[in-house]
C-alpha cells in the first residue's frame, strides 16, 4: 500500500496541520510516512499546500509530481493540481470558493460542504478535520483507532480538551462528503 | 512501539532535538530561513534548565562561528546551524577552526544561490564544504542526511568524528530535508562531559585552564616561519589521509548488476532511488550509489564500478554539476559522466531524472 496525497489550499485553512493528523496517524498505526510542505514564495502568497506519503514500505522519494489523491480547497489549487490526479484516482474538494468545477472524466470526484457546515455548527476551525474525515471514508487507509491517536499526538497539550469536538468532525465529515462522479 | 520514542518531526526540529540528547554544550546561531526552527526548537527544550547546554542567538554568523571557535578551544562541544548566505560568512571561522584542528559541528541547510538566491532548497554549496569555502588547505568531514532520521543520528556521528580527529564537521544537508517531517526514532539523552572528562580527552590541546602543567596550551592558527607553518600542513593533511583511508561511507542501491549508475546524495539520492525502481521496471538496469560522506569522497566503490564495465554514471544534483567533478576524478576517463540538476529551487522528480539519463546516456 502506498498512498499520495496532496492537500492544497490557503494559509490558515489547516491545510498543513491536516497533513500532520494524517502523517502522525500512519505512524500511530506502523506505517511509513513523508509530509513535505510547500514552503516557498507560494506560503507568503497566502496558498499553502502539503505532500503526504504513507506507505507500508521505506519511502523513496518525498517529492511526487502525480497524486493518488488531491484534496483541493481553492481554486488556485484546483488550477495547479487537478490534472495531477493519477488516472483513477480520486480528487477532493470544498465547493466554498470553487468557481470553475474539475473537468477530468478518468479521476473520482468528490464535494464536501465542509466550509458552510463547519460555519453552521459554529465551529469554523473544525474545518479541516471535517475534511479529512471525509478523505479517510473515501480511503480508509488508516484505522480510526490510530487517526484518533494521531490527532492527539499532533495537538499541543494545551489543545487536549478540543479533541472531542474533532473526533465529531472526522466522523461527520465521513456523513457530508459526497461521490459527483 | 512503546519501549521507543518516536516522533514525526521536521529535519530541523531533529537536530536540535539531537544536540540536546547527544550532550551538546553548547549552540550559537542566528537565524535565516530554511532553518531557522533548529533555534526556534531549542528555545522551546530550553535545556540550559535540563542539561545545562547554552543556546545563543548572536548578532551575526560571523559572530556565532566565532563564538563556536571560542567553545571548541576549551574542549567543550559545540556547534552552530544557518543556511549557505549565512556559511559564506562563517567560512573564515572554518578556515581557522580547521588549522587549529578544532572539533565542532555546522550545520548547513542549504538554499538556492548565488547571492541571496532564494529560500528554497538547493545543493549548490557542495564545492564550498567539499573543497574549501574558506582559504587554505584544509577539509571539513561532510555528512549527507537524506532523511529526517539520518538528520538526527548524523549529528552524534559528527561530533564523534569531529573529536575522533580534531576537526570540524559538516551536515550539508537543504531546505526540503530541512522542512520535511518523517518518523524519528529519538536516542535517550546522554549526560554532558564533566569538566574532569573534557580533561581527560582534550586536556592535551584544550585552552580549559593551565591546572597543574607547567606549559599553557595555546590555540593559534598563525604560524609565521615558513618551516613551521609546512609542517602544520603536513601534519593537517597526513591527517586528511588518514580521514579518506578509515570514514568513507556510501550507500549502494541495485548497483550489483547495474548497467548505469545514478550518483546522488541527500534529497536527490531519495529522488533518484524511485527514478531506479521506475527504470527497473522498464527493464533498465540502473544502480544508484548515495555517498553519505561527501568529504571523504567513495571515489574506490565508483572506480571499482567503472572497471567492472559499468556504462555511464550520472551525477543528479539540485546544482548545475559540483559532484560530477569528483565522479569524473574517480572513474578516471574510463566511463561517459553525464549531470543532471536543477536550480533556482526547483526539484526534479524521479520521472524527469529518468528522462535525463535517457537523453544524456541511452541514447
Amino acid at each position: 500500500m502506498k498512498e499520495t496525497i496532496i492537500i492544497a489550499g490557503f494559509g490558515g485553512q489547516g491545510v498543513l496541520s491536516m497533513g500532520k493528523i494524517l502523517a502522525y496517524s500512519g505512524i500511530m498505526q506502523d506505517l511509513e510516512v513523508t509530509w513535505m510542505p510547500s514552503y516557498g514564495p507560494e506560503m507568503r502568497g497566502g496558498t499553502a499546500n502539503v505532500t503526504v506519503i504513507i506507505s507500508d514500505k521505506r519511502i523513496s522519494s518525498p517529492i511526487s509530481d502525480s497524486y493518488d489523491t488531491a484534496i483541493v480547497l481553492n481554486q488556485q489549487s484546483m488550477d495547479k493540481f487537478e490534472s495531477k490526479v493519477k488516472p483513477g484516482g480520486v480528487l477532493i474538494y470544498d465547493t466554498n470558493g470553487i468557481t470553475q468545477p474539475p473537468t477530468r472524466t478518468d479521476i473520482e470526484i468528490y464535494t464536501i460542504d465542509a466550509a458552510a457546515e463547519s460555519a453552521r455548527m459554529g465551529q469554523a476551525k473544525m474545518f479541516n478535520t471535517m475534511i479529512l474525515g471525509g478523505y479517510l471514508s473515501v480511503k480508509p487507509i488508516v484505522e480510526m483507532e490510530y487517526v484518533m491517536q494521531g490527532l492527539k499526538k499532533s495537538l499541543p497539550e494545551r489543545a487536549w480538551k478540543f479533541l472531542p469536538q474533532n473526533e465529531a468532525a472526522i466522523k461527520h465529515g465521513a456523513q457530508i462528503i459526497k461521490q459527483v462522479q | 512501539m512503546a519501549d521507543r520514542e518516536v516522533k514525526l518531526m521536521k529535519g530541523n526540529e531533529v537536530i536540535a532535538h539531537a544536540a540536546v540528547r547527544c550532550g551538546c554544550d553548547g549552540y550559537f546561531g542566528y537565524p535565516i530561513t530554511p532553518q531557522s526552527e533548529v533555534m526556534e526548537t531549542l528555545m522551546e527544550l530550553k535545556p540550559w534548565e535540563t542539561t545545562g547546554m547554552v543556546v545563543l542567538q548572536a548578532e551575526s554568523e560571523v559572530s556565532s562561528i566565532n563564538m563556536v571557535y571560542g567553545g571548541a578551544a576549551t574542549g567543550k562541544k559545540v556547534m552552530t546551524s544557518s543556511s549557505s548566505p549565512g556559511v559564506s560568512l562563517m567560512s573564515e571561522g572554518l578556515s581557522y577552526l580547521a588549522a587549529c584542528e578544532l572539533p565542532c559541528l555546522v550545520v548547513n541547510c542549504q538554499r538556492g544561490g548565488p547571492g541571496l538566491g532564494t529560500i528554497q532548497p538547493s545543493q549548490g554549496d557542495y564545492f564550498q564544504a567539499c573543497k574549501g569555502g574558506g582559504h587554505g588547505d584544509y577539509h571539513l568531514i561532510v555528512l549527507a542526511p537524506a532523511s529526517v532520521q539520518e538528520m538526527y543520528d548524523f549529528v552524534e556521528l559528527g561530533f564523534d568524528l569531529a573529536f575522533k580527529y580534531r576537526i570540524p564537521s559538516m551536515l550539508l544537508a537543504d531546505g526540503a530535508i530541512g522542512q520535511m517531517m518523517e518518523k524519528v526514532v529519538l536516542s535517550p539523552q546522554k549526560p554532558r562531559r564533566s569538566d574532569e572528562q573534557i580533561v581527560q580527552e582534550c586536556g592535551s590541546w584544550a585552552a580549559h585552564g593551565k591546572g597543574g602543567r607547567k606549559q599553557r596550551n595555546i590555540v593559534t592558527s598563525l604560524f609565521m616561519q615558513p618551516d613551521e607553518l609546512e609542517e602544520v600542513n603536513n601534519h593537517l593533511q597526513a591527517k586528511y589521509r588518514q580521514i579518506e583511508a578509515a570514514e568513507v561511507r556510501y550507500e549502494e542501491f541495485m548497483c550489483d548488476d547495474a548497467e548505469y549508475v545514478l550518483v546522488a546524495f541527500g534529497l536527490s539520492a531519495r529522488i533518484c532511488s524511485a527514478t531506479v525502481e521506475m527504470a527497473r521496471e522498464e527493464g533498465i538496469k540502473l544502480g544508484l550509489l548515495r555517498p553519505i560522506t561527501l568529504y571523504p569522497y567513495p571515489y574506490e566503490p565508483l572506480k571499482k564500478m567503472a572497471e567492472r564495465g559499468v556504462k555511464g554514471f550520472m551525477s543528479v544534483e539540485l546544482n548545475t554539476g559540483q559532484m560530477i567533478e569528483d565522479v569524473r576524478l574517480a572513474v578516471e576517463g574510463q566511463t561517459p559522466v553525464a549531470h543532471y540538476g536543477r536550480t533556482g529551487g526547483i526539484i526534479f522528480n524521479p520521472e524527469s531524472v529518468l528522462e535525463a539519463l535517457k537523453n544524456n546516456l541511452l541514447k
